[in-house]
């Protein structure tokens, strides 16, 4: 285990783009741990300055205020917050649920697996904001309800990914000799297929991770997030609209924000599918 | 294929069960949020028996089964028209705005993808990188914020919202852009077309990342085979090699990518059209969602869906006579 940790941090080390992503991905969660103290106007995410609304960028307000006169820099670092929560609590499940289906569904061969892959192709057969969208709009507007609504559209994708890959691993040599040395259900899929393929499900789950911020910012800026005075990413964005082209800066820090939480994950994915998965490489030919 | 055909029914079917299970989970009731504030329980409990609301779930589920492969969706509780007749005048909008961005996603990201693929790990190759991985990782509302901004607000090249000026061409199709070609009404095809640009461009950008990306990826599959070395030892010139025999191979994992980002956009729809003020199903769910409007936002992730499944379909089908060893 220690071993592969250390293969891997090699690894990334050498590949540039991954190691932006690494580096992305640690900003943000330097940025949400130490909010409090990076903060320059904490009281901001609750207190209002009406008199000093929607003023440009300066050395007092760093990416300006907003609508309520609030310091839209120090609102920024507590999104990250809320940003990472909702991600890692709605991935987590997902992939809680939906790995151990994919596991059950591709070991055994009958009509429970396959009534659940039937069950997640339902889920999948939907795009996965409007199935968002339809639950958090029905539970109403808050972070508990975008996580659910977030990981009850998300966990297919782990499911049909760990199907696949279990019922190929069940061809392979290894799982047949240890079937064969009589080794239970539950050990042969916990001990010889589940290690096998993680490194797909690690994949996934980490371009996943950008994908669910997506969502997330979208939910957030239709008004189904986080209700105000929350700093959610998105909803800031939404509420910039009235007020732009003047207050630019009310619009672009969130965006830009989102944008390189995003990129972080993606690349960092990029990069992890390269080094696990050399048949995947993006390098090929070249 | 016959498998995949098979299981359409089932699938809508589980659809429609999914949509009615989160519409009945609704922790406010409708049907007092519909009688109003000072409504007696008598007349709640009428509406509720007009509704249907006061039999069991499985009558009422069988009843909305029923009714929607009837065409009927309900009433919004927001137009009080059938929720129908509104999705229905709103599908030619979105079809519209989604087919155009295909379109182009697909006519800009098929070249650039054979480009990035034959000069690998070229300047060109990596700038190419660069907007793709960016592509896919802006948020859509922010990037159609920010075309507004630049394009419409500060050099006002395209209207900063809405679909057309005036009235719009004759109703014939719905869709604007041919509408207005058929009945030769220039006017209404440069202001439909102008009001297309900004939508149209947040929609594509990811699309097009998407798809330069699985053509890279197939070409850089392809360039390597037997068949292009051994025409390469025949003499055939590269170009005919690459944009005839590599792509049309490429193209087979490019078109299924196709089908499934026409899914998405119809999808991404939904925020583009709010910020665009687009009137198609996209903005309609939008302000249901303002009005708490659960019928037609149910009817909409129902229409959605329904599109969604039949476009995979369509895409399984269309692989199968592409690509003859691909197994259905």
């Amino acid at each position: 285990m220690f071993e592969t940790i250390k293969f891997l941090i090699k690894k990334l080390a050498q590949d540039r783009t991954a190691a932006i992503g690494v580096f992305l991905i640690l900003s943000l969660i330097l940025i949400a741990i130490f909010a409090p103290i990076l903060a320059t106007h904490p009281a901001d995410i609750t207190e209002f300055h009406p008199p000093e609304r929607l003023q440009g960028p300066s050395s007092e307000h760093y990416f300006g205020t907003d609508r309520m006169g609030s310091d839209i820099y120090s609102r920024l670092l507590y999104g990250a917050r809320i940003t990472i929560a909702i991600a890692l609590i709605a991935i987590s499940v997902s992939v809680v649920i939906g790995v151990p289906i994919g596991l059950l569904a591709g070991y055994y061969r009958n009509w429970v697996s396959d009534a659940l892959m039937r069950v997640s192709d339902i889920f999948l057969a939907v795009p996965q904001i409007i199935l968002a969208i339809a639950i958090a709009q029905t539970l109403g507007p808050s972070i508990q309800n975008v996580i659910l609504a977030l990981s009850a559209t998300y966990w297919p994708f782990w499911t049909r990914l760990v199907y696949a890959e279990t019922r190929s691993a069940l061809n392979e040599p290894y799982v047949e000799a240890s079937i064969a040395l009589g080794a239970s259900p539950s050990r042969v899929m916990i001990l010889h297929v589940l290690p096998n393929i993680s490194s797909s499900i690690i994949v996934r789950t980490t371009i996943g991770m950008g994908g669910t911020i997506l969502t997330a910012a979208a939910l957030g800026f239709l008004g189904l997030g986080p209700p105000p005075p929350s700093p959610e990413w998105g909803r800031t964005i939404a509420e910039s609209r009235e007020f732009l082209p003047e207050a630019w800066w009310y619009a672009a820090a969130p965006g830009i924000a989102i944008f390189l939480v995003v990129m972080g994950f993606n690349l960092l994915g990029d990069g992890l599918r390269d080094i696990l998965d050399p048949r995947t490489r993006r390098s090929k030919g070249g | 294929m016959f498998n995949r055909l098979i299981w359409f029914f089932p699938t809508v079917f589980g659809l429609l069960l999914l949509v009615f299970t989160i519409s009945h989970i609704i922790p406010a009731d409708p049907v007092a949020f519909l009688a109003g504030d000072n409504a007696t329980n008598e007349q709640i409990a009428d509406l509720r028996a007009q509704y249907g609301f006061d039999r069991p779930l499985y009558i009422q589920f069988i009843n909305y089964v029923m009714g929607t492969f009837q065409g009927d969706l309900g009433i919004s509780l927001y137009t009080q028209r059938p929720i129908s007749d509104d999705l229905l005048g709103r599908l030619p909008a979105t079809l519209e705005l989604t087919f155009v961005s295909v379109l182009i996603s697909a006519a800009i990201g098929v070249p650039l993808g054979v480009i990035a693929a034959v000069y690998r790990n070229s300047v060109a190759d990596h700038i190419l990188r660069l907007i793709t991985v960016s592509g896919l990782a802006i948020a859509s509302f922010w990037l159609a914020i920010l075309f507004q901004l630049f394009f419409a607000m500060e050099l006002q090249w395209t209207p900063l919202q809405g679909r057309i000026d005036g009235w719009g061409p004759d109703h014939i199709t719905g869709f604007f852009l041919l509408d207005s070609l058929l009945v030769g009404d220039w006017e209404s095809f440069g202001s439909a077309f102008s009001h297309l640009v900004l939508p149209v461009a947040t929609l594509a950008f990811p699309a097009m990342a998407t798809i330069m990306r699985f053509t890279r990826a197939g070409v850089l599959d392809a360039i390597n085979s037997n068949y292009v070395l051994y025409e390469q030892a025949m003499g055939f010139p590269e170009r005919i090699i690459i944009w005839k025999y590599i792509l049309r191979n490429a193209l087979i994992g490019t078109v299924t990518q196709i089908g499934l980002i026409f899914g998405l956009l119809l999808a991404g729809t939904v925020v583009v059209e709010a910020v665009f003020d687009w009137p198609g199903l996209g903005l309609y769910a939008v302000q249901s969602i303002m009005n708490s409007d659960y019928n037609a936002i149910m009817g909409f992730t129902l229409i959605t869906g329904t599109m969604f499944i039949l476009i995979n379909l369509l895409v399984d089908v269309l692989q199968g006579v592409m690509d003859p060893r691909s197994e259905l």
